[in-house]
This record gives C-alpha cells, sequence and structure tokens, in this order.
C-alpha cells in the first residue's frame, strides 16, 4: 500500500464480501424453492426471495467497485485521497441504507413497506431490480455524489492517468445513468424504455468501463507492462463498448410496444457486442504472456485472465445466443436469459471485483501477496466457483431451450407451470450446482484467515 | 543476404497508429453487418424497395460521391506533403479535405430535409429506415473525421509533425478513407442498385 488514505477501501471490500454471502444464500433459497414452491412460505415468499438476491448482488459490486476506485485512484494519481474521512462516512451511510433496505423487504410485506417509505410521493418502486424504497434510491444518489466528489477532486489535484479518467467516466455514467430511475410514466412503454436506461447502460456500459479501468490497473501491476500499451488497449476496447452497447440497448426494445426498427438496430448493435469482451480476453492474456515481472500474487493473475474468459463467455456468448430478433422471439424472458445473467453477472462483474480484491486486500493487510497456502485455497476457490457457474449456466441453457420448446413451439404449446414441471431435474442440478458455488466461497473467505506458511514482505 | 527489403514500400504494419485500425475493422463490421442485413431484408421485400428507392435524390448522392472522393484525394496530397516535410502545405491540404466535408454534409443536409419535409421518418417502411439509419450513422461518422483531420490540421500548423514523425497524419487520413469508403459502398447499395 502505497497511500494511507488507500486503507478506507478495505472495509467496501469487507463488506463486499460479506453481502456476496448473503446473496449466494438467497440464491440457494430460492433455487430450491424452484421445486418445492412453498419452501420458507410465508416467511419468505419468492418474490422477497428474487428480490433480495438481486439487490444484494447489485449492493455488493457497487461496494466493490467503490473500494476499487477508493485504492486505485489515489496510486493512478500518485496523492492522498482528497478526503478518506468523507470515504468512511459514505462507507457506514451505504451500508446502513442497504442493511435497512434489506431487512425492510424482509420484515414486512412489499406493499407496506411502500406505504411507510412514500412511495405515494414519487412513485418509483415495485420495478425490478429497482425495487429500491424512495429513501434508499436517495440515499445511493447522495452516496454516489459523496464518491464522485472525493475521486474526483484527487484526480484534480494529483496525475491524470486513463485509467482514472476511464474509472471517473465509468463512475460518472453509473451516477447519472442511475437518475433515470425516478422516472416512472405511467405509460408502461415509456417506462420499460427509460428502466433500460439504468439497467442496461449499467451493465453493457458504463460499468464496463469501470471493469475496463479495473482491469487495466491490475494488469499493469501484476505483469509491469508497459502503461502505454495497457492504455491504448483500454481506449480501444471502451470505444468498442460504447459503439455497440449505447444502441445495442435496442435488443430490449424488441416487443415492449417500440417502434419495429429496434429490432433491426437492436439485432446488428448488440450482436457487435461480444467484440469488446472478447478483445478484453485477448488483452488480458497477452498481458500475462508479456509480463515484466513475476509477481508474487499468482491468485489475483488468475482471477484476472478469468475475468476475461468468463466475461466474453457469459456476457459474449449466452448473450449473442439471444439477442437477434427472429431468436429471441422464442427465448424472450424464458430461462435463457437466466442463464445468460448468471454467467455474464459473475464472470465480467463479480470476477473483476473479485480480482481487484484479490490483488489489493493482501496490500491493504501489510504484504504483497498472500502466502502459498493461501493463495492455493484461493485459487481453489477461483476453480469451484467458476465451474460451478459453469454447471448453473449450462443446466439452466438446458432448462431454457427444453421450456422454449415445450412451451413456445409446436402446435400445441404447453402451459407455463405444466412446462415448469417438465424442466424440474434441471432445477435440482442447479441448486447442486449452487451449493457446490457456497463451498467454494466459503472457501475463499477462508484463504483470508489461513495462517499456513509466510506471507510475502511487502 | 539483406535483398529482402526490395520493395520497401511494401508496409510491413499498416500506416498510422495500429489502434487506429482496431477502430476502422469494428467500424467496417458495423457497417458491414448493416449492408448484408439490408441485403436479406431487401430480398424480402424486392417490390417495396425498387419503389421507395426511386424517390431518392440520386443526383445529390452523385453529387456526394464526388465530394468525397475528392477529398480523399486533398487528404492523399497532405499526407504527400508531410512526407516531404511541408507542415503548412499538409495544414492546407487538410483544410481543403475538411472543406469538402462541409459541402458534403451540406448537400446531405438539403436531402435530409426535403425527404423529412415528405413526412418520412424511421417508421414509413424498411426501406426507409436503413435508407435513414444508413446515411444518418454515416453522416455522424463523416462530422467524427472532420473532427479528427481538424485536430490533426491544427497539429501540423503548429509544426507538430515531420518528414520522420507524422504517423498522426496517416491515422486521421487511414480514418477519412474509410468514411470515403463506406459512402462508395452505400451510395450504389441504396440510391442505385435495384
Amino acid at each position: 500500500m502505497q497511500y494511507k488514505s488507500q486503507a478506507v477501501a478495505k472495509p467496501y471490500f469487507i463488506a463486499a464480501i460479506a453481502l456476496f454471502v448473503g446473496q449466494i444464500l438467497f440464491g440457494l433459497i430460492m433455487g430450491y424453492q424452484y421445486v418445492v414452491g412453498d419452501f420458507l412460505f410465508p416467511a419468505i415468499p419468492f418474490n422477497v426471495a428474487r428480490m433480495v438476491h438481486t439487490n444484494l448482488l447489485i449492493v455488493w459490486l457497487l461496494f466493490g467497485f467503490m473500494g476499487a476506485a477508493y485504492y486505485l485512484i489515489p496510486e493512478e494519481t500518485e496523492t492522498e485521497l482528497y478526503s478518506p474521512k468523507l470515504a468512511l462516512i459514505t462507507f457506514w451511510v451505504f451500508l446502513a441504507a442497504g442493511a435497512l433496505t434489506i431487512v425492510g423487504y424482509l420484515m414486512v410485506p412489499y406493499a407496506t413497506l411502500a406505504a411507510m417509505t412514500g412511495n405515494d410521493l414519487l412513485p418509483t418502486m415495485g420495478r425490478e431490480f429497482l425495487e429500491q424504497p424512495l429513501p434508499t434510491k436517495l440515499g445511493i444518489v447522495v452516496v454516489a455524489l459523496s464518491l464522485l466528489f472525493n475521486i474526483s477532486m484527487t484526480v484534480l489535484k494529483g496525475r491524470k492517468t486513463s485509467i482514472s479518467l476511464v474509472l471517473l467516466l465509468g463512475l460518472w455514467g453509473l451516477a447519472v445513468f442511475f437518475l433515470f430511475s425516478f422516472y416512472n410514466s405511467h405509460n408502461l412503454v415509456l417506462d420499460k424504455y427509460f428502466w433500460w436506461w439504468t439497467v442496461h447502460l449499467w451493465v453493457e456500459g458504463v460499468w464496463e468501463l469501470i471493469l475496463g479501468a479495473m482491469l487495466a490497473f491490475v494488469l499493469i501491476k501484476i505483469t509491469g507492462v508497459d502503461r502505454e500499451v495497457i492504455e491504448k488497449w483500454l481506449y480501444v476496447i471502451i470505444a468498442m463498448t460504447l459503439i455497440t452497447g449505447i444502441i445495442g440497448t435496442g435488443h430490449h426494445y424488441f416487443w415492449i410496444g417500440t417502434p419495429d426498427y429496434w429490432q433491426w438496430f437492436g439485432s446488428v448493435f448488440s450482436a457487435l457486442e461480444p467484440i469488446p469482451f472478447f478483445m478484453m480476453t485477448v488483452f488480458a492474456f497477452n498481458m500475462v504472456n508479456r509480463r515484466r515481472r513475476e509477481h508474487p500474487n499468482k491468485a489475483a493473475t488468475l482471477w484476472a485472465l478469468g475475468t476475461g474468459v468468463m466475461a466474453f463467455l457469459g456476457a459474449g456468448v449466452w448473450g449473442f445466443l439471444h439477442t437477434l430478433a427472429p431468436v429471441n422471439y422464442y427465448t424472450h424472458g424464458s430461462q435463457i436469459t437466466a442463464a445468460h445473467g448468471h454467467m455474464a453477472f459473475y464472470g465480467a462483474y463479480v470476477m473483476v471485483n473479485l480480482t481487484m480484491i484479490s490483488y489489493a486486500m493482501p496490500m491493504l493487510r501489510g504484504r504483497t501477496a498472500n502466502s502459498g497456502p493461501a493463495q492455493t485455497m484461493e485459487m481453489w476457490s477461483f476453480w469451484l466457483m467458476t465451474v460451478s457457474i459453469v454447471f448453473i449456466t449450462l443446466f439452466l441453457t438446458a432448462a431454457g431451450i427444453l421450456q422454449i420448446w415445450l412451451q413456445r413451439m409446436g402446435t400445441n404449446p404447453m402451459g407455463f407451470m405444466d412446462a415448469q414441471d417438465q424442466v424440474r431435474l434441471f432445477y435440482w442440478l442447479r441448486e447442486i450446482a449452487g451449493f457446490v458455488f457456497l463451498t467454494g466461497l466459503v472457501l475463499y473467505i477462508w484463504s483470508f484467515f489461513c495462517k499456513k506458511g509466510e506471507a510475502v514482505k511487502a | 543476404m539483406d535483398n529482402t527489403r526490395a520493395h520497401p514500400q511494401i508496409l510491413a504494419t499498416p500506416p498510422g497508429d495500429l489502434a487506429i485500425w482496431f477502430f476502422i475493422y469494428a467500424e467496417l463490421l458495423a457497417f458491414g453487418v448493416f449492408f448484408v442485413a439490408y441485403a436479406f431484408a431487401r430480398a424480402h421485400n424486392v417490390e417495396l424497395f425498387n419503389e421507395s428507392q426511386q424517390h431518392l435524390n440520386r443526383a445529390s448522392g452523385a453529387i456526394n460521391t464526388l465530394v468525397l472522393i475528392t477529398s480523399s484525394y486533398f487528404v492523399v496530397r497532405g499526407v504527400a506533403a508531410i512526407q516531404r516535410g511541408y507542415s503548412t502545405l499538409c495544414a492546407r491540404w487538410l483544410a481543403a479535405a475538411i472543406g469538402l466535408g462541409g459541402v458534403f454534409l451540406a448537400i446531405k443536409l438539403h436531402e435530409f430535409d426535403a425527404v423529412f419535409s415528405a413526412g418520412i421518418s424511421l417508421s414509413t417502411n424498411t426501406f426507409y429506415m436503413f435508407y435513414l439509419s444508413l446515411t444518418l450513422f454515416h453522416f455522424m461518422h463523416v462530422i467524427l473525421g472532420m473532427v479528427i483531420l481538424f485536430a490533426v490540421m491544427l497539429k501540423a500548423q503548429r509544426g507538430g509533425y515531420s518528414a520522420e514523425e507524422h504517423r498522426g497524419v496517416e491515422t486521421g487520413a487511414s480514418y477519412w478513407h474509410m468514411v470515403d469508403l463506406l459512402w462508395i459502398i452505400l451510395f450504389p447499395l441504396v440510391y442505385v442498385i435495384h
């Protein structure tokens, strides 16, 4: 750790991992409810478990991004953070808001929560992924502004690098596009239209900039390849991301009441969306192959390479699978979407956060890298989680294909619930793979406490 | 033994910065996919496409083709000038190319004005959807190309390039030629072939 103020990243990373555990537990509950529908009913109904599962994911990824920003910005700008104290206050505000929201979801019925939190003043709740009560949404805006102020002021007073500029652009975009979550038209088409401006333009737009900046930072550190080379790649990748991703929003506009031309725009541009992810994979492997030093943190290198590969497979390949309008006509909102969602979120955003944490956490604990045995344990957790997400994706893909076949094709299509009964086997297999994932996650956390061997001194 | 370099004019790497070539190929791919989609959609609606095509202003498209090809020629002269170390001359050729870019935009705006005042939009029919989106995307690329050429021209004026080091000029020129090339495909495809 080169700068004292980088230490504020630590609580962010710890909170991120803790919420990650929560996300997985609720995922397992929900996965079980897929086959045993009344499990934990009425305490935790399916819709609540799903909301907690997806909201925890988003919140912990945001904690990870923020921690990453507070960690890498001082090193990139070669100056202390503008205000470490503000960063810590922001942390506690965000954690309290997040925890209260989850407690709210679990303790009271959603409609009661809406009434309690002033949803009638400005109705924003009740929409997938944007279920947060109004005070939480406002809290997210305040937290984002505080982060942006802190990071922007630090960049202004320090060295300006491409990595910090791309990260800043990504974080500003994240904040700006979140504002569309406050727009909730009575017209369902307009509501959905702008809902995607938060949801899609986050994950297939500005978050990719954050991902690119984080990956580039870690690659510079572990490979020692010239900054110039890495930055050029970063620019080309983000240019491709924006060219394809912005109009690629159209792949959500196929059947929601928007004009027909979106079927062409959405198909053409999103067909190209795998390219930046493919370039990211080539980039990661290329940089590691051209490395000029042997960094002792092998686990971080593994995570970085894994991010490239899994993001390409999950976001790129599994996205392309159902992105063309004629295909999506059949696959829309089926288990194919769930398969894509799981591998894309894990491969791109979970893994880039774990890459960053894997690199930064030992530094924050005063060492260059963890001991050999601790790293071995971490690499085991990498393989357990990654292989099980591959299986979850494959099982859900199989479930999706069968579901579409039974429910949407042929002369005598089945009803939704009848088709669900037919794909139960795949849901059981997915749940088993989910438990393997949990094992990997437990091992991951255990690796932080591994006392065996000598850590590599800073 | 060193006669492997018998053809020094054959370049080992493309001119300009390698990064612009990634960008150029990505752009060509995006337009290429769109062209294929056009062909695919046309095959299913030949009559509609032929009928709608009759209403396009072919003369304005043809003039614009000449305008862009000429501007590309000016860019070539600009690169040739800097290869001999003439900075000011290079900047003038680039300025001329940018000027022709402006002419292209003006003619195009005139064409769009006629189309839009006839009440035609992206939703009129599939042909007009392709015509409008392809030409509008290309229009924006002309603007971007002009911005790039303008930045290169300013640097050339300040004497920022030399006979030895003029990668930036070649980078800008490569992008501009791509903008030109796209139009050379787009014009016959959308305006002429039926």
